[in-house]
């Protein structure tokens, strides 16, 4: 369980980096979700791996239970990271029509004063 | 309980989807909403950092959960400071967005506005560490509307850049709370400061690793070397008022790092209490180089005022490295004079760069009003690198004379000097191309009027709605040099305050009273509906 949990983030978030590290726009996209899903499953395991255990305290059974709050803390980074890749995924394909060009990166004669500026 | 604390979330947050959904077709409405929600937004700032002098700390209760259970906004004189300061730059930056007309170039701009302006009052409340996670998400998410504002191929580049920069962000923020969390078991800060300090050096391994996580997260918001090269891109081709506007942004980072770096993790901490000052000082010390280069490098007039927030942060967070008492006064004052000196250098650049071809540094025919642009220019920039008698000077003196301790003053002393003389020689030269080479170029628009005809628009005279803006900025700049005396006073109540830890837990941590439950049950969800994450934790 623990070796399952503890590479899958690792794998997850080794490939997030690789994908992340290609400065294009495609691959840059997928980089950072499978990052927001390492760090899910991490948030998850800091509260401790559990199986089949409910996150509410019982009055009645065992004080045997999960926590509750990294639950929360994954749903509300969850909405977050689905929210922010839907807003990437806009100005990712708003950035490639306006210049017809996927790359990440600024190359330096972008910075060149012959550009259109600032204004 | 007092409800005002949390009205500079809430009202932003009311009032920016009444813009985008009721407002969005009539421009007036929504800059007479805009303002008018800015404009009340800085009464309250004003009343609650009056509540706040005193030196007491409030604490509200959402849902009226006693602390570490529930999430608290905290309200001290650190907190009142940030939010007054960051509406009064709303209101400055907001007047010259609609006078000059930048709101109207784009769609959203005021929802977008307000959206951010909640974003950044609840960084700066909030006392618990993944509502600032969440706040920080809101303020960012606004920022990325805001920054493409308008469009054009490169703003979208670097727009794109940016956002991707601060979802990387994000995501280590994300980390660094669940290693948090996991050694932990409290994301509060108050809290925080309590079970950290009873965790034996020996075992704080992973504690350690997410005060480093935390302080990577802060620095690449305070644009702090090696995590400062989207700042430059960003600003420069952000639009002027929403580049002047980032002004605070970089501070949020800095006060993230004030805040938690020394109430939950700072000294006295013995698992954790060296670690920030020995990363941050050195990287502090290189972001003043790196940001002096680049004023000095610069071609164009946007990155030039770009690199010169770079080195004021360094400024500033080599201030804040010390942890100490008088170097956090120093910082505090140091932070009000830049965020309002940035400002207004990119508020007087897109003065005197939507009247030129380009804001490359090169001499162009002189604008209209040039000498009413340079005077705007040189003020600024006197402010801005530290000379007398604007309170950039006054600024630097106080960060220069709290950093005395003999390991920090070689370093701190010569990167300041000489990194403020870069900086002086890099805007003297700029402000010398742009306004004295420009008179010598013959026939301004008058002689070839014909041509320039389409950009008669452009080479109108700036009325005195469009330079207003830029000169209050300038009068706040002189008034906190003028009244340095009472502001310093001010700020040292706020730093004592900020290193008093034991007297922050208690307001935090103490149950409120009973008679108070009574009266507030149910409040709380009422307030809350726009923000689920809040009730989810």
């Amino acid at each position: 369980m623990e070796l399952i949990v503890s590479s899958s983030i690792g794998v997850l978030t080794a490939g997030g980096i690789y994908l992340l590290l290609r400065l294009r726009t495609f691959p840059v996209i997928l980089g950072l979700a499978l990052l927001s899903y390492a760090v899910n499953v991490f948030l998850f395991a800091s509260g401790r791996l559990a199986i089949d255990q409910s996150p509410i305290l019982s009055r009645y059974g065992e004080a045997s239970y999960t926590d509750p709050l990294p639950q929360a803390l994954v749903l509300t980074a969850i909405v977050i990271s689905f929210g922010m890749t839907a807003v990437l995924v806009m100005i990712g394909l708003g950035a490639y029509l306006e210049s017809d060009s996927d790359q990440i990166d600024i190359e330096p004669d972008d910075d060149d004063p012959q550009d259109e500026g600032a204004a | 309980m007092m409800h005002w604390i949390i009205i500079p979330v809430v009202l932003p947050a009311m009032l920016a989807p009444l813009i985008a959904f009721a407002l969005r077709h009539d421009i007036t409405l929504a800059r007479t909403a805009s303002v008018a929600g800015t404009a009340i937004l800085l009464a309250i700032a004003l009343g609650l950092a009056t509540m706040a002098s005193d030196g007491t700390t409030h604490v509200y209760r959402l849902g009226d959960w006693p602390a570490p259970f529930g999430i608290v906004l905290v309200l001290d004189r650190l907190s009142a400071l940030m939010v007054l300061l960051t509406s009064a730059l709303a209101m400055v930056v907001l007047i010259h967005a609609i006078t000059t007309g930048w709101d109207a170039r784009g769609r959203h701009f005021h929802a977008l506005f307000q959206f951010q302006l909640m974003g950044i009052c609840g960084a700066f409340l909030t006392g618990d560490i993944f509502n600032l996670f969440v706040f920080f998400e809101v303020l960012l998410i606004a920022s990325y509307g805001l920054m493409i504002h308008s469009g054009g191929k490169a703003r979208m580049r670097a727009g794109l850049q940016y956002v991707v920069m601060n979802l990387a962000g994000s995501t280590l923020f994300l980390f660094a709370l669940g290693t948090l969390y996991a050694s932990t078991g409290t994301l509060n800060i108050a809290d925080l400061a309590v079970r950290i300090a009873e965790i034996p050096a020996e075992e704080a391994a992973l504690v350690r690793v997410a005060v480093i996580l935390l302080l990577i997260v802060f620095a690449v918001k305070a644009a702090l070397f090696p995590v400062q090269f989207w700042l430059p891109a960003t600003y420069a081709n952000a639009p002027a008022p929403v580049a002047a506007l980032f002004a605070i942004m970089t501070k949020v980072g800095a006060y993230a790092i004030l805040r938690i770096h020394t109430t939950a993790f700072g000294p006295g901490i013995s698992a954790t209490e060296d670690l920030a000052a020995t990363w941050l000082f050195p990287a502090a010390i290189v972001t003043i180089a790196v940001g002096a280069i680049g004023v000095l490098g610069a071609r164009r007039l946007m990155p030039l005022i770009a690199f010169s927030v770079v080195g004021s942060m360094g400024t500033l967070l080599v201030a804040v490295a010390v942890f100490s008492q008088t170097a956090t006064l120093a910082a505090l004052y140091y932070m009000v004079h830049s965020t309002f000196a940035a400002a207004c250098l990119f508020l007087v650049a897109d003065l005197v760069v939507t009247r030129r071809a380009t804001d490359a540094l090169r001499p162009e025919p002189p604008t209209v009003q040039n000498g009413l642009f340079a005077a705007l220019f040189f003020a600024a920039a006197i402010a801005m690198a530290g000379m007398p008698p604007l309170s950039g000077f006054l600024g630097k003196l106080l960060v220069l004379d709290a950093l005395r301790e003999p390991e920090v003053i070689g370093w701190a002393w010569s990167a300041i000097l000489v990194g403020s003389l870069l900086t002086i020689v890099g805007f003297a030269r700029a402000g010398s191309i742009l306004f004295w080479k420009s008179t010598a170029m013959a026939g301004p628009a008058d002689a070839e009027a014909d041509p320039e005809a389409d950009k008669a628009d452009a080479q109108a005279p700036a009325t005195a709605g469009q330079v207003a803006p830029a000169m209050v900025a300038l009068a706040g700049l002189a008034a906190l040099a003028a009244f340095a005396g009472p502001v310093t006073a001010y700020l040292e109540g706020t730093s004592e305050q900020l290193f008093d830890r034991a007297g922050y837990v208690d307001a935090v941590l103490t149950p409120p009273e009973p008679e108070d439950v009574a009266d507030t049950a149910g409040y709380g969800s009422d307030d809350l509906h726009e923000d689920d994450a809040e009730e989810e934790h």
